[in-house]
């Protein structure tokens, strides 16, 4: 049995929860997708702004209600992916679910998750798991020009 | 005579297991309520002693094995206070014995344009097998509102019967807000109107005592597991004049009184309606629970969870900003609530650390979440063998939230 108080609502969770970072649409976006969970009720809708095909993600954002734990994600997923080529996104994502699902340890696996390893402890909450994952398969749904995503 | 809340307790042994190292609370009994002891003794005796199947052998366990299932229909009969035994046909549940209507009543006496009345509150199991039939048959489904205690509008639905509404199909007591609908005066309303009408009393069953000609329903659908019996058994009481002509719903062995190539006649009722080996199991442990229920006694029942519900609306008003969400004047002990700036599936999370079990989401009910402008609720059901002590945990749990989420 795990706490969820020391396991999952860590400080960086519960503050990115209040004040989501880039909590805003992106006008001109270049790709855009809308995520549900049907069986939360979460719903976000991420932007995604690249200048030109195969260039940096310069600008991300997302809206949407959620529950703390898909904003938290959304909202950190952000902030991590500015900056980054298409091809960094994908290990990103790839090292993100790894972790999600108890399959990366960030303290002796090699990773470039950086501060995305506060959702470490979320894969002892097996419920709450397609919270954390909800903002990034809209995210790869959007690059991917897939308009709707759903997780269960 | 009180309700002897320690002693019905030892007969649950699931309320005695811990979570998170703390005494269970268990407060998810509108998902499915715990079983008595004597549930799974019934079964494990079938199981052990004369297991076969029923109808078939003339062997002695099968005959046994049949005394049993039979025995349970007899036990249904005068749970629902039936007329007949054939007008109970065993199912998996509520939902089959929904869509047992939907599909051998409505698809065979509905025509286009006929009207099919629900209401707002209902679980997505009455809603989504009267869409399917609507798209098939070109019928047309209304939808009866409520108010924001959660109580039907009882003009609009004066308003929405017609001479077109052909079937009511209204839930007794709200999963999401226990509001009790009024469905006697309901179901005489529609009859004047010459519909038919089907009650869910899924939520009713381990509640309240249902009798089915004082109601005077034309049909009726539960299910075993939420009345302290188990999984995958229901039962959907019909009038037999009803089902009598209504065509069978599954075809197999079981319903059939003789089977060529060239012809096929159906069994008569309620075989009819039960193709294939039924759950013998389980028929005979829902058999157990009517038995365990009766011996409590609804009057108790319904006493001692009204205090319950008193106590708890009062209780949960200890946490600052917390909502309900229905409040009807006539409701069962269901508390559903929301905390503003918490999303109920982290207050699930979080209470659970403290051993307490609730239901967060839409339960099954989006139309109300839709109507009260939220996406999900935290939802307490509790049964008789809650306790006011238990509640005062789950108050100290979402204060224990609001410091989490301040």
């Amino acid at each position: 049995m795990y706490d969820s108080r020391s396991e999952l609502y860590q400080q960086v969770i519960i503050e990115h929860n209040q004040s989501p970072r880039n909590f805003r649409k992106i006008p001109g976006a270049t790709h855009d997708a809308e995520g549900y969970n049907p069986l939360c009720g979460d719903h976000l809708h991420v932007y995604v702004h690249v200048q030109e095909p195969g260039s940096v993600i310069d600008d991300v954002s997302f809206e949407g209600d959620g529950c703390a734990i898909s904003k938290a994600s959304a909202s950190l997923m952000t902030t991590s992916l500015k900056g980054k080529t298409r091809q960094e996104v994908e290990v990103l994502f790839d090292q993100f679910h790894r972790l999600i699902k108890g399959e990366l340890h960030p303290d002796k696996d090699p990773n470039v998750l950086g501060k995305l390893s506060v959702f470490s402890g979320i894969w002892h909450f097996p419920a709450r798991v397609k919270c954390a994952s909800l903002s990034w398969h809209t995210m790869k749904g959007a690059l991917d020009k897939v308009k709707t995503v759903t997780t269960e | 005579m009180d309700l002897d809340v320690k002693r019905i307790r030892q007969d649950f042994p699931n309320l005695h297991v811990s979570v998170h190292g703390k005494p269970l609370v268990y407060f998810d009994n509108a998902a499915t309520t715990f079983k008595p002891c004597s549930i799974a003794a019934a079964m494990a005796v079938y199981y052990q002693k004369y297991t076969s199947n029923v109808h078939r052998g003339i062997h002695e366990l099968s005959e046994k094995a049949t005394a049993a299932y039979e025995g349970t229909r007899g036990k249904v009969q005068g749970f629902l206070n039936a007329r007949d035994s054939q007008e109970i046909i065993f199912t998996r549940g509520t939902t089959e014995s929904i869509n047992l209507v939907a599909y051998s009543y409505g698809r065979h006496f509905l025509k286009k344009g006929d009207e099919i009345l629900i209401s707002e509150m209902e679980h997505h199991s009455n809603i989504v097998p009267w869409q399917m039939l609507c798209e098939e048959k070109g019928c047309v489904l209304k939808v009866i509102p409520f108010n924001d205690q959660g109580e039907l509008l009882y003009e609009e639905f004066e308003r929405l019967l017609t001479a077109k509404t052909k079937l009511l199909s209204i839930v007794y007591i709200s999963n999401s807000l226990g509001t009790i609908n009024p469905v006697k005066k309901m179901i005489k309303a529609a009859h004047a109107r010459g519909a038919l009408v089907l009650v869910d009393a899924a939520q009713t069953v381990g509640h309240r005592r249902v009798d089915v000609q004082d109601l005077d329903c034309d049909f009726l659908a539960f299910s075993g597991h939420k009345l302290f019996g188990p999984t995958g058994v229901g039962v959907l009481y019909g009038k037999a004049a009803l089902l009598n002509k209504m065509p069978p719903f599954h075809g197999g062995g079981d319903m059939i009184s003789s089977v060529t190539f060239e012809k096929t006649t159906y069994n008569t009722l309620p075989y009819k309606f039960e193709a294939g080996t039924p759950a013998v199991a389980e028929v005979i442990g829902l058999g157990a629970a009517i038995d365990y229920v009766l011996s409590i006694g609804f009057e108790r029942i319904e006493v001692y969870e009204q205090s319950l519900l008193e106590y708890g609306t009062r209780a949960l008003q200890k946490v600052p900003g917390l909502k309900l969400i229905g409040t009807a004047k006539e409701k069962v002990a269901v508390l559903s609530f929301i905390l503003p700036g918490v999303h109920a599936h982290d207050i699930g999370t979080l209470v659970n650390d403290e051993g307490i079990a609730i239901r967060t989401g839409h339960h099954c009910t989006q139309p109300v979440m839709k109507h009260f402008g939220v996406p999900a609720t935290s939802r307490a059901s509790l049964s008789f063998y809650n306790t006011t002590a238990e509640i005062d945990r789950l108050v100290e749990a979402l204060l224990k939230v609001k410091e989490v989420f301040p």
